[in-house]
C-alpha cells in the first residue's frame, strides 16, 4: 500500500472563524510532506484533525485505510505524532517517560527496551534518559518528543515544527533522521523555516486562511518565483548604459535590472526558461568580459510572501 | 474499555504522585489531620469504647477539603502543560484515561486510608472491637473517596487552572455532604414536601456513609456510591471530549 493519508475537503470552524477550510491532499510511502504557512494558518488545527485530537467540522481524514471518525484508535496507532511545543510530562524522566508510550503503543520485554533504546540512539538523548524533563533545555525536549514519536516505528508520522527551537547542529541531525526515515513512511512535517523545503522535504502544501494555496514539489515551488532561472550577470569592460540595450535587444530577454553598487545586472528570461548558457556566449561573441555569472534558483520568501498575503486579500 | 491500557495509565499517574512532593505532604497531612481529629475531636479514649467510630466520622470534612487537593491536577495540569494532545493522540479510548487516572488517585487515597493501620492496632490492643464494623468503616470512607475523587476529576477536567478547580471541587463536595446535614434540611422541612427533603437527603453522602460505618453494609449504600462515580466519571470523558482543545 502505498497511500497512507488521504485527507478530503477536511475543515474545520471555532464558530465564525474558519480555521481549516475545504483542505484536500494525500501522502504517500516514501514521501516527506513540507506543510507550509504563516503562523495561524491552519497547520496545526489540520495535523490535530489527522492525528483525532480534534473533530472536524466537515471532510474525511483517512491513515492507512483507517477513517479518524470512525476508526480512531487504528489511526492513532499506526501514526506517530509530536504536537506542537513537544509536550511531555514534565515530571518524568525521558526514561520512564518513553516507557510509559512503549506499555500504551503495545510493546513489551525485550522489544520494548529495543524500541526505547533505539528511539533515544536515534533521537539523541541517551545522555539525559534520567534527568527530570523539565529541567531540560528547549532541544532536548524537542528530541524527546521526537523519540516518543518515532518509538514504535509507524508506518505514518506527523511532526508539527520539529526543528523548532533546535540550534543548527540540532537541525542538521533532526533532518537527517527525518531523510533516514523517509523512505519506509509517509511524513508530514509542519515549518515556517523555508530552507527545510529542499534539505527535507519531496513535496509541499502551502496553506494560509485555511486553504491549500500551493500543492507541488520543491522546484515547482521556485519556479512560482519570478527570479527563477534569472541571470545575475557583471562585465568589466562595459558601459553601462550600452550593455542594457544590448541585453534588451535579445529575443530571450525579458527584462534586464541594474542591480546596485555596480555589481552588475539581472536578467530575467522571456517566460521562465533557462538562459544561462544562451547567455553566456551571446556576451562573449560580442566581445563582452564576463566578470560573474550565475543563475538564481528562485527565492523561497518571495514564493511564500506572494502565496500567502495574496490569499489574505481573498480571505478574512 | 482495554484493561491494559487503564493500567498503564494508572501506574503512570500514580507514581506521578510520588514524582514530586505532593505525595508525601499529603500523606503526613493527611496522617495528622486523622489522628487530631480521631482524639481530639473525636475523644478517642475519653468514650472508652472499643470501635473507631471517632475516626471514621470526621472522614466526610477532611475529605471536603484533601480529596480536591488529590483531584485538582487530574486534568488541569495535562490541559495547562498541553500533554493532554499527547495522552490523547496514544490509541486509547478517552474513558479508560479518565478511569485509569480516576483509579491512580483513589488508590492513592487508599493508601493514605490504609497507613492509618496504628488506630486499628491500637483499638485492638485495648479492647476487643467488632472488626467486621471496622472493616465496613474503611470499606465505606473509601467508596465515599472514591465518590469525591470523580466529583474533583470531573471539575479538574473543566479549567486549566489547578487553584479554581480546587475551590469548585471543595464547593462541590460540600453540597453533597451538606445535603444530608440536620441544619440545612431543617431549612426545607418548613415548606417543601416531605418526599423531596428524603429526596435531597438521599444524594448526601454522610446518609451513606453512616450506615456503612455502623457496620451496616446495604447494597443500596454501594450502588449510590457506584453510581456516583460512575455518573461523574461519564461526565469527565464528556467534558474532555468537548473541551480537550480549548
Amino acid at each position: 500500500m502505498t497511500l497512507r493519508i488521504e485527507i478530503k475537503d477536511l475543515a474545520k470552524h471555532f464558530g465564525a472563524i474558519k480555521a481549516v477550510d475545504g483542505v484536500s491532499f494525500s501522502v504517500n510511502k516514501g514521501e516527506v510532506l513540507g506543510f507550509l504557512g504563516p503562523n495561524g494558518a491552519g497547520k496545526s488545527t489540520t495535523m490535530k484533525m489527522i492525528t483525532g485530537f480534534l473533530t472536524p467540522t466537515r471532510g474525511t481524514v483517512s491513515v492507512c485505510g483507517h477513517d479518524v471518525l470512525t476508526d480512531p484508535i487504528a489511526v492513532k496507532a499506526s501514526l506517530g505524532y509530536l504536537p506542537e511545543g513537544a509536550p511531555a510530562y514534565a515530571d518524568m524522566t525521558p526514561h520512564s517517560f518513553l516507557k510509559f508510550i512503549a506499555d500504551i503503543r503495545g510493546l513489551s520485554g525485550a522489544e520494548k527496551t529495543r524500541a526505547v533504546d533505539s528511539a533515544a540512539e536515534r533521537a539523541q538523548i541517551k545522555n539525559v534518559m534520567f534527568q527530570p524533563i523539565e529541567t531540560l533545555s528547549k532541544g532536548y525536549k524537542r528530541r524527546v518528543g521526537l523519540a516518543q514519536a518515532i518509538l514504535h516505528n509507524p508506518p505514518v508520522l506527523i511532526l508539527d515544527e520539529p526543528t523548532d527551537g533546535l540550534d543548527p547542529n540540532q537541525k542538521h541531525e533532526v533532518r537527517n533522521l527525518i531523510n533516514d526515515m523517509a523512505e519506509d513512511k509517509a511524513i508530514i512535517i509542519s515549518t515556517h523555516i523555508l530552507e527545510e523545503v529542499h534539505a527535507l522535504c519531496t513535496r509541499n502544501v502551502v496553506i494560509a486562511n485555511g486553504k491549500v494555496q500551493f500543492n507541488g514539489t520543491p522546484h515547482e515551488l521556485e519556479a512560482m518565483s519570478r527570479y527563477h532561472n534569472a541571470v545575475c550577470v557583471a562585465v568589466d569592460n562595459a558601459d553601462a548604459d550600452k550593455f542594457t540595450a544590448f541585453l534588451n535587444d535579445l529575443e530571450f530577454v525579458g527584462e534586464v535590472e541594474l542591480l546596485a553598487a555596480e555589481r552588475g545586472f539581472r536578467v530575467y528570461p522571456t517566460s521562465g526558461q533557462q538562459i544561462t548558457a544562451e547567455l553566456s556566449q551571446t556576451i562573449r561573441a560580442n566581445g563582452w568580459n564576463i566578470d560573474s555569472l550565475y543563475a538564481e534558483n528562485g527565492r523561497l520568501d518571495e514564493v511564500f510572501r506572494t502565496i500567502t498575503t495574496n490569499s489574505t486579500q481573498g480571505g478574512i | 474499555m482495554n484493561l491494559q491500557n487503564i493500567w498503564f495509565i494508572m501506574k503512570r499517574e500514580f507514581n506521578g504522585y510520588f514524582a514530586t512532593p505532593v505525595a508525601y505532604v499529603f500523606l503526613v497531612i493527611f496522617l495528622l489531620l486523622t489522628g487530631f481529629s480521631t482524639f481530639f475531636v473525636g475523644n478517642f479514649f475519653e468514650r472508652g469504647e472499643a470501635d473507631l467510630y471517632p475516626f471514621f466520622s470526621l472522614h466526610p470534612w477532611l475529605y471536603i477539603l484533601l480529596i480536591p487537593a488529590i483531584s485538582m491536577r487530574l486534568w488541569s495540569e495535562e490541559r495547562k502543560s498541553g500533554s493532554i494532545e499527547l495522552l490523547m493522540t496514544l490509541p486509547i479510548s478517552v474513558f479508560d484515561a479518565v478511569l485509569g487516572k480516576f483509579l491512580a488517585a483513589w488508590a492513592f487515597t487508599g493508601l493514605a486510608l490504609m497507613l492509618n493501620f496504628p488506630l486499628w492496632i491500637t483499638v485492638n490492643y485495648l479492647g476487643s472491637p467488632d472488626n467486621g464494623v471496622i472493616f465496613a468503616g474503611f470499606l465505606g470512607s473509601l467508596l465515599m473517596a472514591g465518590g469525591f475523587l470523580a466529583i474533583g476529576s470531573c471539575i479538574s477536567a473543566v479549567t486549566k487552572n489547578q487553584v479554581i478547580a480546587f475551590v469548585l471541587s471543595l464547593v462541590a463536595s460540600l453540597v453533597f455532604v451538606l445535603s444530608g446535614y440536620g441544619i440545612v434540611l431543617d431549612f426545607f422541612s418548613s415548606w417543601a414536601p416531605s418526599a423531596l427533603i428524603d429526596a435531597i437527603s438521599s444524594f448526601s453522602f454522610l446518609t451513606h456513609f453512616d450506615a456503612i460505618s455502623k457496620g451496616v453494609i446495604d447494597m443500596r449504600d454501594m450502588l449510590y456510591f457506584a453510581s456516583v462515580i460512575m455518573v461523574w466519571l461519564f461526565a469527565n470523558a464528556i467534558v474532555i471530549n468537548v473541551r480537550k482543545a480549548d
